[in-house]
């Protein structure tokens, strides 16, 4: 399987989304923001189909898009109780967004499956820099604010004693997020990112107790999940993300029974 | 000779739409324990957000001695909604409190901090537990630990005994008293309990609607709040 260079490209940079979606996960799932993540991979959508459009690459729309809409949804949900509501408000819109810029494209229809779903196919040499760079950028962002981040994504009211700068903090991790969304998306799709950036750090928080725990768990889970995708996706020839999809799907079932059970 | 940590003047603090409280004049010595007790809703914990400078105040002032920089806060707020999913451990929730701009990893130092409070409040054996599963009485030791690993100069508790049986109140308080004298802390305890108060405090404030009273605790008179103890 490792003969071919598009197999190794994904291969390589999907041990980097994992273990960006590990991390980051981990702090999604204690501040409570999956349904933002979700927003975040719609937005996403919107941005890969603007770069089309535009004859970009997917990616740097991604970026420009979610970036951009984090800082927005920072502003909105520092203030706001009626959060949802609005975040469901901005999503419609950028999927409509989506769908016309990818419309006015004239691209076929494989494109728009591409972004919603991934394609490992279509990973270059150069994609893969690109993964690491943002990968390493991401992960030395967290090194850098890691005591302050974790106070406040564990404990707001704590933190927040503390009177930092807890709103620039949030601003910062949205970021972030928007960042590992949209280099997530290049493997399992804007439309299942949600997988790798939620399920393995929501398995995590059953199985250990401290942060560095559960992210090792979270990385190891999307770890696991990527490369058995990879694996057998090659050797079935069936969709990628669906048996990325699968794994964490089933991991978190498992994590649940474990926790049922051991609840009594 | 007095030797304050704390002294407030002359303040006033409003949301837009009331007044909570208007010109108290109070202070905290150095190393005494403050009860600050009066009806739900009265203003108690704006006061304590305000001391904490969460809040602005209308008008007057409140300083630190020598200066604000030397005196070092311990907070333990009335809310904190942890549920049973909470899955941080007792230990690992007790050392969030050892935040800034630092490594990632705890130092050595900082490990014996974090045991030392432990080993204080009686949490070492369950310190590997998830703080969601701890009983209510474990969650309070738990966040006076947290509030108190950096070792403060002034230690804020509000209700902090309000969910805990009679006993665990005891407990609680004594731990506090005892930290109190062995380090020379200084402590405000916001309470709805005048028994409590009276037995810990060494000085009381009394607010009521649009006035307040400030004292050594031997005149807190006990009659006031008789209706909102039980509550
Ligand atoms: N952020 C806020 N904005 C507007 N009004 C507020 C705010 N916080 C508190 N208040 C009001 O200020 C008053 C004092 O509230 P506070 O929470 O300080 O009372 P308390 O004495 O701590 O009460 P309790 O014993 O119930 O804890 C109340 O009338 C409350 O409604
Ligand atoms: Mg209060």
């Amino acid at each position: 399987m490792f003969s071919l260079e598009f197999m190794r490209n994904a291969f390589v940079a999907s041990t980097f989304i994992a273990i960006i979606s590990g991390i980051i996960g981990v702090f999604v799932s204690a501040r409570n923001m999956s349904f933002l993540t979700h927003t975040l991979s719609e937005i996403g959508f919107a941005g890969a189909s603007f770069g089309v459009f535009m004859s970009w690459p997917p990616l740097n729309g991604m970026l420009i898009f979610t970036m951009f809409s984090s800082v927005i949804i920072g502003r909105l949900s520092v203030k706001a109780a009626r959060r949802e509501a609005a975040i469901s408000a901005i999503s419609s819109l950028f999927i409509g967004l989506g769908i016309l810029f990818l419309s006015l494209s004239n691209k076929s229809s494989s494109y728009a499956t591409n972004i919603l779903f991934g394609s490992i196919i279509g990973i270059s040499r150069q994609n893969v820099q690109q993964v690491a760079w943002l990968s390493a950028l991401v992960l030395f962002v967290i090194f850098v604010v890691y005591r302050n981040l974790k106070f406040d994504s564990f404990d707001a009211v704590g933190a927040q004693v503390k009177g930092l700068w807890t709103n620039t903090l949030s601003i910062v991790f949205l970021i972030l997020l928007a960042l590992s969304v949209s280099v997530a998306a290049q493997i399992v799709g804007s439309l299942l990112i949600f997988v790798l950036l939620t399920l393995p750090a929501a398995c995590a928080k059953y199985f250990a107790h401290s942060v560095s725990g559960m992210m090792l768990i979270a990385v190891i889970l999307a770890l696991l999940g990527v490369w058995g995708g990879l694996a057998l996706g090659y050797t079935t020839n069936w969709p990628v993300s669906f048996f990325i999809a699968s794994l964490e799907c089933l991991f978190y079932f498992i994590a649940l029974a474990y926790n049922y059970s051991h609840q009594g | 000779m007095t030797d304050p940590i704390l002294t407030v003047h002359d303040l006033s603090v409003a949301f837009p739409n009331q007044t909570v409280f208007k010109h108290l004049d109070f202070q905290l010595e150095r190393g005494h324990f403050l009860s600050v007790v009066g009806e739900n809703g009265i203003g108690k914990t704006t006061l304590m957000r305000t001391i904490l400078q969460q809040l602005k105040p209308l008008s007057g002032e409140i300083s630190f001695h020598p200066n604000r920089k030397t005196v070092h806060f311990g907070y333990v707020p009335q809310f904190r909604n942890l549920d049973r999913e909470y899955p941080l451990s007792i230990r690992d929730f007790v050392s969030l409190n050892l935040s800034g701009w630092k490594l990632p990893w705890l130092s050595q130092q900082e490990h014996q901090q974090v045991h030392q409070i432990l080993a204080q409040t009686g949490l070492l054996k369950i310190q590997k537990q998830p703080l969601g599963m701890a009983s209510g009485g474990q969650k309070q030791r738990a966040y006076l630990a947290q509030a108190l690993v950096e070792r403060p100069d002034l230690l804020i508790l509000d209700e902090s005994t309000a969910s805990l049986d009679n006993v665990m109140k005891y407990e609680l308080l004594d731990l506090v008293k005892q930290i109190q004298q062995q380090q020379g802390l200084s402590v405000i305890f916001v309470t709805h309990d005048v028994p409590l108060a009276k037995q810990y405090a060494d000085d009381f404030l009394l607010l009521k609607n649009g006035t307040y009273q400030f004292g050594p605790i031997a005149q807190l008179p006990v009659n006031d709040l008789q209706e909102a103890d039980h509550v």
